[in-house]
């Protein structure tokens, strides 16, 4: 049984069809990522995934429950799925220990020491501890979108979905990102990727998808799309990537 | 999602200034528009002083409407009206920001299966803002008594204050309506991804955030309801403007409307000035990086 | 800095303003005024007419008839009742037809006001004090006042037959009348009173039992429990001080009309006038017990 999988997923804003019929699915410990232009419906995905975008058609399962039948708990849902996005979006108002403490105790109900405990231990790995006090405000952007994958992870999710997580960050905080994305493919974590950074993606993924105006035009191991991309639309897409110096 | 915002957020930010004046530098050029500013303010004050005292009405004026006499023998009987005046805003005040963000809540759930509890928070809101204040609490002051029902009170300050309850509460839920719209979705979209019911993100991330935003009109409300607490008077309790009236009355002099106008204005100054306290503690959690709007 | 010191400029600026209780000028009253009442030379606001201020509703026993000319109740212009009956007796007295009689309807905030008037004087059962005749002109007495007390049937303060009687319970009277100041100084109760603006809101107050006893002059004492509050009645009048309260007519401060006015009102009280319309129009307000 796959971790997710999607069954013609179809998705419009209005008029404007973003998605047209995505079939898509991870395995267990699988790391995919998705790759495109903008506008190609990556974000869309994910958010369809993560139910916060109701589907036009198709279908979405996690671990062969369907989550996007009617009647389904739409929080619990949410539980067991874990988001990070490109703008971190952590709670201004908030420290850092509350922001990834909220979830636990106000969603899972787990008692206020629990959840610190669990927040302390992930803020500690991924060297954050130190900041736990202090407000968003006062985190670089590589810690803030940091401090986000925790968050995420404090749930315990069974699968990530990471939606261009570095596209707003300056170079050089890019890479304490990926550096936690990478662990956490290592520790086993199904995860469905969203980025521009193709180096990333080549080194990491199980799989890469290119997506081209709401379908996957393409899907492969990395080294057969990045290097021998059979469709004329891929191969374009890569070039314009390479001479952007990204790849 | 589209890309948000081109923020760069791992910038070094500036020492944030958050006070208006500290823009002004005393060296050179600026100190000497300072003493200019200063000079030509007094000058004109002292032009306008000058022309109203050196009027013809002006002694019959000063005696009638600035009588020393009258605005300090009324002033010890209004203070101790004003008690009833700050009692009732006092009351009033937590049961109106209580009640006022329910109705904005109300207001804000979506789809359709909520639409009855949509309607009535827009028809309440309506109605509570056009309809004037003083005919709501003429008709609950004397009209609810006037049922005779038992377990009604009669007590005039009750339902005066509950007069403006409700139509405050029709102003304010207004406020917090536009505070919960200023809180970018994105900050709901991150709370529900976590699995947080929607009354739960409600809770703990919109409104902290919502409610911090419109510190200033809720004090402008506030300071709006503490005048209106004068209205109890026409219900014939005797509030702080009520006994300026009788004096006035038995005078034939104003006198004793400014001492009460005195007391009013020492409320909300300091009122004010806590307010601007609330928004500078609060500023920086306002502007993290990383947050749209 | 910069604030402060604008503020202390401020300040200084104001200071003067409040400072000082600047004596009372009185108006120099016209040198030219004339010694002759005659209605073609009295000082009026429109030649030719007398007009004359009161407020709206009119109420009986001091006004009478139906409400018209835009008066709710009464009609100032019927003649009927004590005050309207007393104007236009006034008003022949001086030389005025009927028809060169013209009412206003003047808030009794205008009335008291200070500066110029829009009536030749205001008759609004308004009485005299030094304090008031400081900024407006009183004619001499058109009514002395005793004042009365309405309370509802078979409550306990029906009951009470003195004024120290009347202590315990919350009383009530109109803004702008003397009654309030009686509650202070007579009676002293031990509860607040209430003071309301209009007569509606008194009368309603009784009716819904939240005071227990309205303060008014006897005449509209009378009137509240005839008309207005069912199961009422007037508990009875307050003593009078000698040369006590008394209703006047409100002249603009300095008007010279108030002589030749106070002539007329001479005249009608030296002819029996006054006594006969006060037994007409106010008869029914009298009888009522004194309380001590």
């Amino acid at each position: 049984m796959s971790a997710v999988a999607l069954e013609g997923v179809r998705k419009s804003f209005g008029t404007h069809e973003v998605l047209r019929g995505i079939d898509l699915g991870l395995e267990e410990h699988e790391v995919v990522c998705l790759i495109g232009a903008s506008g190609s419906g990556k974000s869309t995905l994910l958010r369809c995934v993560n139910l916060l975008e109701p589907l036009d058609a198709g279908r979405i399962l996690l671990h062969g429950e369907e989550i996007t039948r009617r009647g389904v708990d739409v929080n619990r849902i949410r539980q067991r799925i874990g988001i990070v996005f490109q703008a971190f979006n952590l709670f201004p108002h908030m420290t850092v220990l509350r922001n990834v403490t909220l979830g636990p105790r106000n969603a899972l109900k787990l008692p206020r020491e629990e959840a610190e405990g669990r927040a302390l231990h992930l803020l500690e790995r991924f060297g954050l501890a130190d900041k736990r006090n202090d407000y968003p405000d006062r985190l670089s952007g590589g810690q803030q979108q940091r401090v986000a994958i925790v968050r995420a992870l404090a749930m315990r999710p069974e699968l990530m979905l990471l939606d261009e997580v570095t596209s707003a960050l300056d170079p050089e905080l890019v890479g304490e990102v990926l550096e936690v994305i990478r662990e956490l493919a290592d520790g086993g974590m199904t995860m469905l990727i969203a980025t521009h950074e193709m180096t990333f993606a080549r080194d990491i993924a199980n799989r890469v998808c290119f997506l081209d105006a709401g379908r996957i035009l393409e899907e492969g191991p990395p080294n057969e799309i990045f290097q021998h991309p059979h469709e004329p639309r891929t191969r374009q897409f890569l070039e314009r990537i390479i001479q952007a110096g990204r790849l | 999602m589209a890309s948000e915002g081109d923020r760069r957020p791992d910038l070094e930010v500036e020492p944030r200034r958050s006070r208006l004046l500290e823009g002004l530098r005393f060296e050179g050029e600026g100190a000497r528009g300072v003493v200019i500013a200063l000079a030509s303010t007094v000058v004109f004050l002292t032009a306008v002083v000058v022309a109203v005292t050196q009027s013809p009405g002006w002694p019959e004026v000063h005696r009638v409407f600035f009588g020393w006499h009258d605005i300090t023998s009324s002033f010890p009987e209004i203070a101790r009206a004003f008690v009833l005046n700050v009692k009732v805003f006092l009351v009033c005040e937590v049961f109106i920001l209580v009640f006022a963000l329910l109705i904005a809540v109300l207001r804000s759930l979506p789809g359709p299966v909520f639409f009855p509890l949509r309607a009535l928070a827009i028809i309440y809101a309506d109605l509570a803002r056009g309809v004037p204040t003083i005919l709501v609490i003429a008709l609950l002051g004397f009209g609810a008594p006037a049922l005779q029902l038992s377990g009604v009170p009669a007590s005039r300050v009750f339902w005066a204050g509950v007069g403006l309850v409700l139509i405050y509460s029709g102003y304010v839920a207004e406020v917090y309506r536009a505070g919960i719209e200023s809180v970018h979705p994105s900050q709901e979209a991150a709370a529900r991804s976590l699995g947080l019911s929607r009354i739960q993100a409600l809770r703990s991330v919109i409104l902290p955030q919502a409610i911090r935003r419109v510190i200033p009109p809720l004090l402008n409300d506030f300071i709006g309801l503490q005048k209106d607490t004068a209205l109890v008077g026409t219900l014939g309790v005797v509030e702080a403007f009520n006994q300026s009236q009788i004096d006035a009355n038995a005078t034939f002099t104003f006198g004793s409307y400014l001492a009460a106008a005195v007391l009013f204005v020492a409320i909300t100054i300091p009122l004010a000035r806590f307010t601007d306290w609330l928004i500078v503690r609060d500023r920086r959690r306002r502007q993290a990086a990383g947050v749209v709007g | 800095m910069r604030r402060a010191v604008v503020l202390a400029g401020l300040a200084l600026a104001i200071a003067p303003l409040a400072a000082g209780c600047g004596g009372t000028k009185k108006k120099a009253a016209p040198s030219t005024a004339s010694s002759s009442c005659a209605a073609s030379q009295l000082h009026l606001v429109k030649s030719g007419t007398l007009t004359i201020g009161t407020d709206n509703p009119a109420y009986p026993p001091w006004y009478g008839g139906s409400a018209g000319h835009s008066w709710k109740v009464s009609d100032p212009y019927s003649g009927k009742g004590y005050e309207s009956a007393v104007a236009y007796a006034l008003a022949k007295q001086l030389g005025f037809s009927r028809d060169q009689v013209v009412w206003k309807y003047v808030p009794f905030e205008i009335a008291k006001a200070p500066g110029k008037k829009p009536f030749d004087f205001d008759i609004n059962q308004i009485s005299y004090s030094p304090a008031r005749a400081k900024v407006v002109d009183f004619s001499a007495s058109y009514y002395d006042v005793a004042q009365g007390i309405v309370v509802n049937d078979g409550t306990p303060i029906s009951k009470v037959t003195t004024i120290a009687g009347l202590k315990p319970y919350e009383l009530g009277a109109q803004l702008g009348t003397t009654s309030y100041q009686l509650i202070k100084t007579t009676i002293k109760p031990s509860k607040q009173p209430s003071v309301f603006p209009t007569n509606a809101g008194a009368v309603q107050a009784l009716k819904n039992k939240q005071i227990d006893g309205l303060v008014v002059d006897l005449p509209t004492a009378f009137y509240v429990t005839a008309a207005q509050v069912p199961g009422s009645k007037v508990l009875g009048q307050f003593p009078g001080e000698p040369g006590g309260e008394h209703f006047g007519l409100v002249f603009e401060k300095g008007n010279p009309l108030v002589t030749c006015v106070n002539k007329a009102l001479a005249t009608l009280r030296s002819n029996g006038t006054l006594k006969q319309l006060d037994h007409q129009w106010l008869a029914k307000a009298t009888g009522a017990p004194i309380l001590k």
